[in-house]
Parts: structure tokens; sequence; C-alpha cells
């Protein structure tokens, strides 16, 4: 399983992980990052995309 | 054992670089030279909360280190001097050779400086590097007098930055507006204002000519004969590519190193040297969304689109898939997109809005909350907010598009 943490200081709700990890990140209707902290291994390639993406690099792989 | 496929600069073009051959089956030595003494590490909070939070470290701005790279060599704070591409060799600084099976250049930018005699001046500073940023930050204390050279992002970003700290900030900036490339007059007028209301003055369409101070900064003098004593001169009137290391080879590294759109740095015939990749600022792709003139995009996400395509190629390559052909015939379209922290003013943008002969109002209202949309003719180039970030968002994919819809159709 792939567990997932997101920095809520630093998370800026830019939404660049949606549009890379849709399964996992999305963004509610006030527009703040919402996720799934452990997702299927399937989904490795998304969320580390997400985290290579992420402008604040506030997504981390625990 | 084979020479190693070397990458030449150890921040995030390299780190990417890197991870993607990984990640794309190659299993091969791999060495990466960074002529800082540091691991990779992110530079766009230097200007904004590492500037304002007095204590500077690698550990705050660092990448993570993935499993997969731990088998990288990272040959940190030593610089490469020179590279002989038919002999597949780069040298030292310190004399030593090192052949390659590949080589990627990621070595990036660096800040240009206004004179000579400037970047050994006490109290004159450039930005780019986590030591730039250490110094400067010792420097900005409150009541210091702060002139900033250059009113682009880095520019904007350390006058709040400076101001924020509780310094005397004054900007000089040659074009008319603060940012104006990047955001056109409306929102550029937009944010001088907002600068302006916080204490920030500015002196536009002039430049400094001259800096007063023998040993260390006691003002500038501008173009237009106007003097302002300051403590503390920022310099941030844009980057010079880091390519003289290449010179004496068959490159076109002007204005950035020139390649083709899987990455493969090209001779001056055109042709490209199939075991030399550019990835990053440093390099000039073309971009399918803007068609096939070459520009370098000097933006946060390219490193890491650059990295990821010329890893995977390289990889191929190197293993003789017979899925290369494919691979490099691909379009390559990675959207710029970018960001800029000023106070509480948070701006974000995809496109390119300097391409632009119109820009509209989409959302919001001038001086609060506000999105901007850039034309060409009926088509949008750019999209650029202050806040609003999900609107901003909705028009990235149209954004994306440009250059892909046949002339005359709309949706």
């Amino acid at each position: 399983m792939v567990k997932i943490e997101v920095d809520r200081t630093q998370c800026q709700n830019f939404g660049e992980c949606v549009l890379a990890a849709p399964n996992v990140f999305s963004l509610n209707a006030k527009d703040e990052m919402e996720y799934v902290p452990v997702a299927d291994d399937s989904e490795l390639d998304n969320v580390e995309a997400a985290v290579d993406v992420c402008p604040m690099q506030a997504i981390a792989l625990r | 054992m084979s020479d190693p496929v070397v990458i030449v600069g150890a921040s995030l073009g390299g780190l990417r670089t890197a991870e993607a051959l990984r990640r794309s089956g190659y299993a091969g030595p791999v060495t990466v030279f960074g002529d800082e003494p540091h691991a990779p590490y992110n530079r766009p909070p230097l200007s904004k909360d590492v500037l304002a939070g007095g204590e500077v470290t690698h550990a705050a701005v660092a990448f993570p280190q993935r499993a997969a790279t731990a088998d990288v060599l990272w040959r940190l704070g030593t610089r490469i001097g020179s590279a002989d591409l038919e002999r597949r060799r780069v040298r030292t600084a310190d004399g030593e050779e090192v052949g390659y099976r590949a080589l990627v250049v990621a070595t990036g930018l660096r800040p240009k400086r206004l004179f000579p005699r400037t970047a050994a001046l006490a109290g004159a500073f450039a930005l780019r590097t986590l030591d730039d940023a250490g110094e400067l930050s010792a420097a900005l204390t409150p009541g210091t007098r702060v002139v900033i050279a250059g009113s682009g992002f880095v520019g904007c970003e350390v006058a709040a930055t400076a101001r924020q700290l509780g310094c005397e900030v004054t900007v000089v900036g040659s074009s008319g507006l603060p940012m104006l490339g990047p955001l056109g007059e409306a929102l550029a007028e937009d944010l001088m204002e907002r600068h302006e209301q916080r204490g920030v003055s500015f002196h536009m369409g002039t430049h400094v000519a001259e800096v007063i101070g023998r040993d260390l900064v006691e003002g500038v003098r501008l173009a237009d004969g106007s003097e302002l004593a300051c403590q503390v001169l920022v310099e941030a009137i844009g980057s010079v590519h880091n390519t003289e290391w290449l010179s004496g080879n068959d490159v076109d590294a002007d204005l950035g190193l020139r390649t083709d759109s899987a990455m493969r740095v090209l001779r001056v015939d055109g042709s490209p040297w199939p075991d030399v990749f550019a990835v990053g600022d440093v390099a000039r792709f073309p971009n399918a969304i803007y068609g096939d003139t070459p520009a370098s995009i000097e933006h946060w996400n390219i490193p890491t689109e650059t990295a990821k395509r010329a890893g995977r190629v390289l990889a191929l390559q190197l293993a003789g898939d017979p899925g290369l052909a494919d691979a490099v015939a691909e379009r390559f379209a990675p959207i710029p997109s970018f960001w800029s922290d000023q106070y509480d003013i948070r701006l974000l943008a995809y496109g390119l809005p300097a391409l632009a002969d119109r820009v509209e109002l989409l959302a919001g209202r001038r001086g609060e909350d506000c999105v901007y949309g850039y034309f060409v003719g009926a088509e949008l180039v750019g999209v650029c907010g202050i806040g609003m970030r999900s609107e901003v968002m909705r028009h990235r994919d149209e954004v994306s598009r440009y250059g892909q819809l046949p002339i005359g159709e709309t949706d």
C-alpha cells in the first residue's frame, strides 16, 4: 500500500496533485485539497508524480 | 564496468533525470556533479519563507531522496570546467577527466550581475542559491535601506519579503511596470499599487547606472540622474545560462542550449547528438503548444517535465529498445505554469501571457481577487489570477490547447 502524508501548513491548494493522481487527491467545493491517506500500490507512479509537481513540496510518501 | 551516465548539475533537473532513468529501467551507473556543496533542494522558497525565516537550513528545502536512486553517485562541490563531446569526456575544474556513456546537461542559470565589481562588493547581493539566501537574509534587518535592481519575479518577491522584515525598500525597474512581461499591463499596475500600499517605492523606466561605494555599497545612481542611498543592493536583473563549460563543442548555446523535442542537444547543423541531453532552465527546446521555435522557459515545472522526457528517451536508447523512434516522435507540450507569493498576494498562472495581444478580466475585480485571460486573437494563451485558484485552474486545459486548434475552429 502507498501511505501519503500532506503537510497542511505548506499546502496552498494549487491542485497540481489532483491532475497527477485524481484517484487520490481532489479539490472540494471550497477549493480545499482532500486526499486518501492510504492508496493501492497501483497508484504509486501517480502519487510520485504528484509529489514531484507540488509547488509547495507538501506531499510525502511514508 | 561501463562508463556512467554523467549528469552535470545537481538541482531539480539533475535529480529528476536520475529518477526518470531508474523509473524507465536503466540500472547502470549514474554520476551527478554539482558545484554547490548541497544535495538537491527546492529554490522557490529562497526568496520567500527561507529569506524571511532568519535561519536558513538545507533541511528545510531539501528534496526527499528516493530508494530507487540510492546508488546514484553524487559528486557535490565539484564543478565541471569543460567537456569534449566527441571523446565523451568531461573534466572537473581540478583537472580530473571522467568518461561518460551519455551526458545530461542540467547546469541551469546564474544571476546576471550589474557590474563585474559588484560580485565582490560588500552589501551587494544576488539570489539563486541557498548560500545566497543565507547571506541576504542576515543583511535584511529592520530599518535597512534596500535597493532592488530588477522588477521581475525575484525582485518583486524579495521586495515583499524585505518590506515584511521592516526594511525600507525601493525597486528600480527598466520596464514601465513590475512583472510587466508575465502579467500584462492591467495586472502589473494592480501589483505595483499593492506594493506601494505596503510601503515599497518604485523607480520605473530607468536602471542602475552606477553603484556608489568603494568597499561597501553606499547607494546607487540611476540612469535618470537620481541617487538613492542604501546599505543593501539586490541585483535581480535576470539570468545567464551556464553553458561556458561546453564551449569549443559543436552545439548552439545562444540563449540556452538548443535541443530537439526529445531534449537531445543539437549540433549547429540541427542534427542531434545521440548521447547528449539537456534539461531544465539551461535547455532551449521546442514546445508543441507554441510552434517549433525553441525557447527556454524558466518556470519551476519545466525541469521536472524535461527531465522526465530526457530520462525516458535516454533509457530506451541505452537499452537498444526499438520503441525509441516512437518515443522521440511523441508530442512534447509541457504547459508552462508559474506562481508567486508576495505578502498575502498569491499569483498563479498557466501558459505564456507574454505572447498575448489582448488581455481581459475574466473574473473578480481589480484590486481584489481577480483572474485575467491573455489572448492571441480569439485563442487563450495564458491565464493569471490573484487568489481564485479554481477559476484559474478551470482555464488550464484551454491554454494547453493553444496551437492545436485548426484556424477557424472554436469551442
